[in-house]
């Protein structure tokens, strides 16, 4: 058993190949820097305090208003394992996770926008002619339109692990509900409460699609629309730098406090079944809930239903005609597709590596580095999101004058890569519960190397690996951040055309690909809940 | 296929801070019952000898050559543990082929084999069922019906009856027993019943704290010449 393992060694492979995407990166950075230092160190300015400030605060705010409302909502929909809505509401809750930043944002701004299906009623409200959602409060509207769900579900699963018993318990010893949520709920929600609303702070501050649409101006820019600014727009690499150096560092410091905290930073695309809790809220609380539960779902179902009905406005016939749509389509789904290869082989090879290696190692020997490196390395790419990414090998290939018809290759490598957490997360639990249960038999047999993952691995991972292919698939689909540094006329994508179309005002095409994108990523996630459901 | 001698001179191993040594010497043929109480290196001892553990040191001899450093394949050597012995996604009939190709690339005579084995076992006509499909004692049946295949001279048993009950224990046993008496391979069997060990095995191996403190025929072990310590265990 002393023969170096094949796993391993494909697992050192991939830790390479992230390797070399992170550390290209980095190289183009510190390049440039080293290039202009006095220009990167005098762009540590008035404007980059102003833009991190703006980025922090209205991260906190984001979190702040995600956060208390889905810890609400969580609460009702766990009191209420009956009403009428709850599986409505779930389901709904579940499709923000796959939709596109900027389908989002689209439909956000057919319901508030200037010219929205809101607009005529809110210039009667306000008395002023409406001027449409833009700046923070557009930001934040889209933010908790994204992280009310998330949220919600997360502190929803926090809710279902205090046992049926206890519940049972709560009933039999007459606990009202503010008792009940003193004695039975709080505990377990204050528990998820830091992971939760720190992840939902991080993704906010990495938010990058949500801000280049519904921002505005320098007031209301993050970072990362910054750096894409000022590499795409300013011409201004020293800047670029700067704003990229502070970025790694904000991330570095959210992420380095979210792991003493605990927090599960690749979220969750679980589902929580029904809760067999016994309904036992009073007259009051009963209205109570239904109301913060409605509002919630009308709140999420407003955007959704914008994007749906401002889509069907559009002249879907001639968008469906045109070439540019055509080209798009094809460029995206393939580059989704290979995306989505290249992260589950990626992802697979580091899984099956780290198994390996804590197979191998004495039962209470800590593990290697490079063990713990095959187990958390993937996490490390949320430091860097993938403007910064983007942003180093845009610098670093400036020079070769190549750095547009290296956009299929970023796109595909770094969508990849991004995906990482989430498929990992899906593939690891099923290849280590099989391996618990196969690897002796495996050894004593003599099954191994490709017979063994033709005719035992392949078999228990097969649904987990359809499940991280369809999700990096949606990811990398409804991606802007890297194609929007390296697209070109040569290279659209489909996010990357509809940015286009709203730059020059044809807001009607635009609604009309949101929901054409949209309703691929539904698709691709409505695969994963069928994989996920049969297994 | 006949039995093979199995030797383990000075075998170290240590789990956790518990460190164990076995000495344990096992004439071809015979069916040894491993006894002792829990924690106490059952186990261990039999997975040094499959290959799943690796001594620090010592010899694991087999028919006079020493296994130790052999990958768990390579031993002469089949095993079956408690559960897990099936490929969940797997019908009976490749369950039992793999036995004979870790490829599952079987020809005419493999085929022939496997369905003698089956028979054998009593699964005849459930070839293709999965595993789920099947009753914890049907389950174990095809773990031996593997083991037919496999033909190896030694065959290890951790405890794989245990979870059955007492009627349909003592039916294994029988036919465990039966194919021995077929085709005479050692048998090494860890046991908490006194009276599976008293029923099939001709020696009791006792294990204490790492170590094979007492190795006797059945007959003597669960008479009143037995050794004290293994009295008290079994409460004789």
């Amino acid at each position: 058993m002393s023969r170096p393992d094949r796993r391993v060694i494909a697992g050192v492979a991939g830790l390479g190949a992230v390797g070399i995407l992170i550390g290209g990166a980095f190289a183009g950075l510190l390049g440039e820097a080293v290039n202009d230092w006095s220009g990167a160190v005098s762009a540590f300015d008035t404007y980059m305090l102003r833009v991190t400030r703006f980025t922090l605060w209205q991260a906190a705010l984001s979190t702040l208003l995600s956060v208390v409302p889905a810890l609400l909502v969580a609460r009702a929909l766990a009191r209420h394992p009956h009403f009428a809505g709850r599986a409505l509401i779930l389901r709904l809750f579940a499709l923000p996770l796959a939709l596109p930043a900027i389908v989002a944002a689209l439909g956000i701004l057919a319901l508030l926008g200037r010219a929205g299906l809101f607009a005529d009623v809110l210039t009667a409200v306000t008395g002023t002619r409406w001027q449409g959602i833009y700046g923070l409060s557009g930001i934040l509207v889209a933010h908790v339109f994204f992280n009310l769900p998330l949220a919600t579900r997360l502190f929803l699963h926090a809710l279902e692990t205090v046992p049926t018993d206890q519940r049972r318990l709560a009933a039999q010893l007459g606990m009202g509900a503010r008792a009940s949520f003193r004695f039975v709920e709080w505990p377990v929600l204050r528990a998820a409460l830091p992971g939760v609303a720190g992840l939902v702070f991080m993704l906010c501050v990495t938010s990058f699609t949500i801000v280049l649409t519904l921002g505005g101006g320098p007031r209301a820019t993050t970072l990362e629309v910054a750096i894409y600014q000022a590499l795409r727009f300013d011409f201004d690499p020293a800047r670029a730098v700067a704003l990229t150096g502070a970025q790694i560092v904000l991330t570095a410091i959210v992420v380095a406090l979210l792991m003493r905290l605990g927090a599960n930073m690749a979220g969750d695309a679980n589902l929580p079944v029904a809760s067999r809790a016994p309904a036992v809220a009073g007259r009051a609380e009963r209205i109570l809930n239904s109301t913060v539960m409605l509002v919630a779902l009308l709140f999420v179902a407003g955007p959704l239903a914008a994007i749906v009905i401002s889509g069907l406005q559009a002249d879907l016939a001639r968008l469906a005609a045109d070439p540019a749509v055509h080209a798009a389509t094809a460029t995206s789904l393939v580059l989704a597709l290979l995306a989505g290869l290249l992260c589950v082989l990626l992802s697979l090879s580091l899984t099956m590596a780290r198994r390996a290696m804590e197979l191998k190692r004495p039962r209470n020997a800590a593990p290697s580095l490079l063990e713990r490196m095959l187990d958390t390395g993937a996490g490390f790419v949320l430091v860097v999101p993938p403007i910064v990414v983007g942003a180093g090998w845009f610098m670093l290939l400036r020079q070769t004058g190549q750095v547009f018809a290296i956009a299929p290759v970023m796109v595909v490598t770094v969508n990849a890569v991004m995906a990482m957490p989430f498929a990992i997360r899906a593939l690891r639990p099923a290849y280590d519960a099989a391996s618990a249960r196969h690897e002796k038999l495996c050894a004593s047999l003599g099954i191994s190397g490709i017979n063994r993952f033709r005719l035992v691995d392949w078999p228990s991972i097969r649904r987990p690996l359809c499940t991280a292919l369809a999700f990096a698939m949606a990811l990398s689909l409804g991606d802007l951040g890297v194609i929007a540094l390296f697209g070109s006329d040569a290279v659209q994508t489909l996010p990357y055309l509809l940015l286009a179309r709203m730059g020059s005002y044809r807001t009607a095409d635009a609604a009309g690909l949101a929901l054409f994108l949209g309703i691929i990523c539904l698709m691709l996630m409505m695969l994963v809940d069928r994989t996920r459901s049969r297994t | 296929m006949s039995g093979a001698a199995l030797r383990m001179e000075d075998v170290a191993f240590s789990y956790g801070d518990m460190a164990m040594s076995f000495d344990l010497a096992v004439e071809p043929s015979s069916i040894v019952a491993v006894m002792g109480p829990s924690g106490s290196g059952k186990s261990t001892l039999l997975n040094l000898v499959a290959g799943f553990e690796t001594p620090a040191s010592g010899r694991i001899m087999i028919d006079g050559a020493d296994v130790a450093r052999r990958a768990p394949a390579e031993r002469p050597v089949s095993m079956i543990f408690q559960e897990n012995n099936l490929f969940a996604h797997l019908d009976v009939e490749k369950n039992v082929g793999l036995g004979r190709s870790p490829a599952l690339r079987l020809d005419a005579p493999d085929r022939a084999e496997i369905a003698s084995a089956l028979a054998r076992t009593g699964l005849a006509g459930k070839e293709h069922r999965l595993p789920a499909e099947l009753s914890g004692g049907e389950r174990q049946r095809v773990a031996l019906s593997r083991v037919l295949v496999r033909d190896r001279p030694i065959l290890l048993l951790d405890e794989p009856f245990a979870s059955l009950g007492p009627a349909l224990r003592r039916e294994m046993l029988e036919l465990v027993r039966d194919l021995h008496g077929e085709r005479g391979m050692t048998i090494l069997m860890v046991t908490h019943h006194p009276d599976d060990a008293a029923a099939l095995a001709d020696h009791v191996a006792f294990i204490e704290q790492g170590r094979v403190s007492a190795l006797a025929p059945s007959s003597v072990m669960f008479s009143r010449d037995a050794p004290a310590a293994f009295s008290a265990y079994i409460g004789a």
